[in-house]
């Protein structure tokens, strides 16, 4: 397949006008996830940051396993594919030797919240300088819609067919209250990826989370609260309405630690 | 820098032997009965400006491992077996995705929780991948500090030399005894190849790198597998082992680690007893001594296989010498260690 990149403000060979581009740390290669699926336009997110900051020759990601485990075939940059919930102490071992490196990981609430939380939690309390892009779409998207530890009470989903039941499964862990306690965490937001508005907003965060590495702040996580349609079994519509409707009640969006001005 | 002939612990030298073979960064837990080894580097790594961090559990060391061998770093970590066996997975992703790396395992009883005593009984684990999937680590086993001492360094030369994880296999009475050895004050320089490949962000380089594992067309990933094993194959050129007494050996004692002392012994007991006895040491656990084993055995009458399990390098024996000569076997388990009398007398034995 073959692409014309043009930058906003020039012109294509045609004589058009560009006004939107693929960010430059990103590659070609068409994206592989279901229709209606945030983990595209999360993804742009990030690679945008990367062109933004400029950060394209220093940039180390870390990918997950989950439904964005090719990630590093969308990329520009240098990766390293972790195993499951592992990402955190793989981005620990690339920056503690390479501070210099801008290091993150992309994660889903499977790997991030199940997993590897331990990893997540012990990354987080040692103050470790990564930045966290966390995708929660309450459920395990990859291996066919079984319930995560994010599923919401009530959620039917492949391992839970009569809907969660909070006495055989406890309640939804919210990672960013979880983490709020911990004095390393130097930036923690949650946004839901449901309207043009709030992916705003999620830059911003994203904006917000990539200076706390760049200044040495200490751990940073952006928890982006996305739709899986295809495991929901509902139309990407229905599925964002979801998100609006039951996703934020659980899961409050907002800054809960931003140390940027400490 | 005067080395200066001292009285060394086994796990001291392996610290001090990971900074003098270059080692960039150590991550590990604590478990006994290695401690001195994350002790040691805790102060050793920063004194030298490198990495020393002391991970939330075997599962973040091995992984933090990953991350440091694919940003192109010389990382290692240490631990006993019970933590080894956590470390299985990791150690698979580092062999698929094709990174250098050392794990050090100080062999303790098992199974499960076992004992901390000293052990041989991770032997399978070690050589026959241990982790998922068909790989291999290259495995050292030394017999004495000073090769506790010298062993990080060649570990990680071959490591890097065939980007593949390697192993020390000790165990507690080498991690834990103290003898005489001669360690430079401060390490000399150590080689530290160019990694072109590694994932260290691109700094100009025209492509980008990454440390995977993932071959999901199943025709691809037959051929990554067929090159890993070509590389194992390779690898078979660079096993090390060592001979004693055994030019006019009747019976060849096969034995590793601290095994092969106690063997050693036993042999020159027999031999006072009029037993021509031998010793056959191997010292690369993988890729096996498997050529000078039947060339050294090519004169014996019979072989015996001694270890700290119930029987697992004799496996190894016994399809190297195919029948040619009996392989007679004695183990202890637990943590029992045999006396060099009780050796001698299972020597007496397979030598009828
Ligand atoms: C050790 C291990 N256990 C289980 C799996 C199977 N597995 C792959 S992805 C996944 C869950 C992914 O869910 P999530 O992290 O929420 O990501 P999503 O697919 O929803 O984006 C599981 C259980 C695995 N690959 N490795
Ligand atoms: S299964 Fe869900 S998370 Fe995975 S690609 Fe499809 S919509 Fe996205």
């Amino acid at each position: 397949m073959s692409t014309i990149i043009e930058r906003p403000g020039t012109q294509t060979p045609e004589g058009l006008n560009c006004v939107f581009e693929k960010p430059r740390a990103m590659s070609d290669k068409p994206f592989h996830y279901c229709p209606g699926c945030s983990h595209g336009t999360y993804h742009r997110l990030v690679g945008e940051m990367i062109d933004e900051f400029d950060l394209m020759s220093r940039t180390v990601g870390v990918c997950p396993v989950g439904c964005a485990v090719f990630a590093y075939e969308y990329f520009e940059f240098d990766m390293v594919e972790a195993s499951h919930g592992r990402a955190p102490a793989v981005a620990t071992g690339v920056k503690r030797c390479l501070p210099d490196r801008f290091v993150f990981t992309y994660q889903g609430d499977g790997d991030l919240a199940s997993i590897g939380m331990a990893e997540t939690i012990h990354a987080a309390a040692r103050g470790e300088n990564i930045t966290v892009f966390f995708v929660n779409n309450g459920i395990f998207g990859m291996t066919g819609g079984q319930m995560a530890p994010t599923s919401l009470i009530g959620q039917k989903t492949t391992t839970s067919q009569a809907g969660r039941d909070p006495m055989l499964t406890g309640q939804p862990i919210k990672v960013c209250e979880l983490l709020s306690s911990l004095d390393g965490v130097a930036y923690l937001a949650r946004v839901p990826l449901s309207s043009p508005k709030n992916i705003k907003t999620c830059r911003k965060y994203m904006r917000n989370a990539v200076r706390c590495q760049l200044e040495g702040k200490g751990f940073a996580l952006v928890e982006a609260l996305s739709p899986c349609p295809v495991q929901w079994g509902m139309t990407p519509g229905d599925a964002i309405d979801y998100i609006d409707e039951k996703v934020v009640k659980v899961f409050p969006p907002g800054e809960f630690i931003n140390k940027l001005n400490d | 820098m005067q080395a200066k002939r001292r009285l060394v612990k086994g796990n001291e030298a392996i610290a001090l032997g990971a900074v003098a073979g270059g080692c960039d960064a150590f991550f590990g837990y604590p478990i006994t009965p290695q401690n001195e080894v994350p002790e040691i580097l805790s102060s050793e790594m920063p004194r030298h400006g490198r990495v020393f961090l002391q991970a939330e559990s075997e599962v973040a060391s091995i992984n933090m491992v990953y991350g440091a061998a694919a940003a192109g770093l010389r990382a290692m970590t240490s631990s006993s077996s019970p933590g080894i066996s956590l470390m299985m997975e990791g150690m698979s992703y580092i062999a698929g995705a094709e990174l250098p790396c050392l794990v050090v395992n100080v062999m303790r009883g098992g199974p499960g929780l076992g004992s901390i005593a000293a052990s041989q009984a991770d032997y399978f684990q070690a050589v026959k991948g241990g982790g998922h999937g068909d790989y291999r680590c290259i495995v050292l086993a030394p017999w004495n500090v000073e090769e506790m001492y010298a062993f990080p360094g060649i570990a990680f030369d071959m490591a890097d030399r065939y980007r593949n994880p390697a192993m020390i296999l000790a165990d507690g009475v080498l991690g834990q005894m103290m003898e005489p050895a001669c360690i430079p004050s401060e390490p000399p320089a150590a080689s530290h190849p160019e990694k072109p490949w590694a994932a260290n962000g691109r700094n100009g380089r025209s492509h980008k790198n990454v440390a995977n594992s993932l071959v999901i067309d199943p025709h691809e990933l037959r051929d990554h597998n067929r090159k890993l094993q070509a590389k194992y194959q390779q690898m078979q050129a660079e096993c090390k082992w060592d001979t004693r007494l055994a030019d006019d050996a009747e019976i060849i004692v096969v034995a590793y680690g601290i095994t092969a002392r106690i063997a050693f012994s036993a042999c020159k007991l027999a031999r006072k007893r009029g037993i021509k006895a031998g010793l056959f040491r191997p010292i690369t656990l993988y890729p096996f001594p498997a050529k000078p084993l039947l060339e050294t055995a090519a004169n014996a009458k019979s072989l015996l296989v001694v270890e700290l399990s119930s029987g697992q390098m004799v496996e190894d024996v016994r399809l190297t010498i195919n029948g040619k000569q009996p392989v007679a076997f004695y183990g202890e388990m637990g943590g029992v260690i045999p006396s060099p009398a009780e050796v001698c007398e299972r020597i007496v034995e397979a030598a009828q």
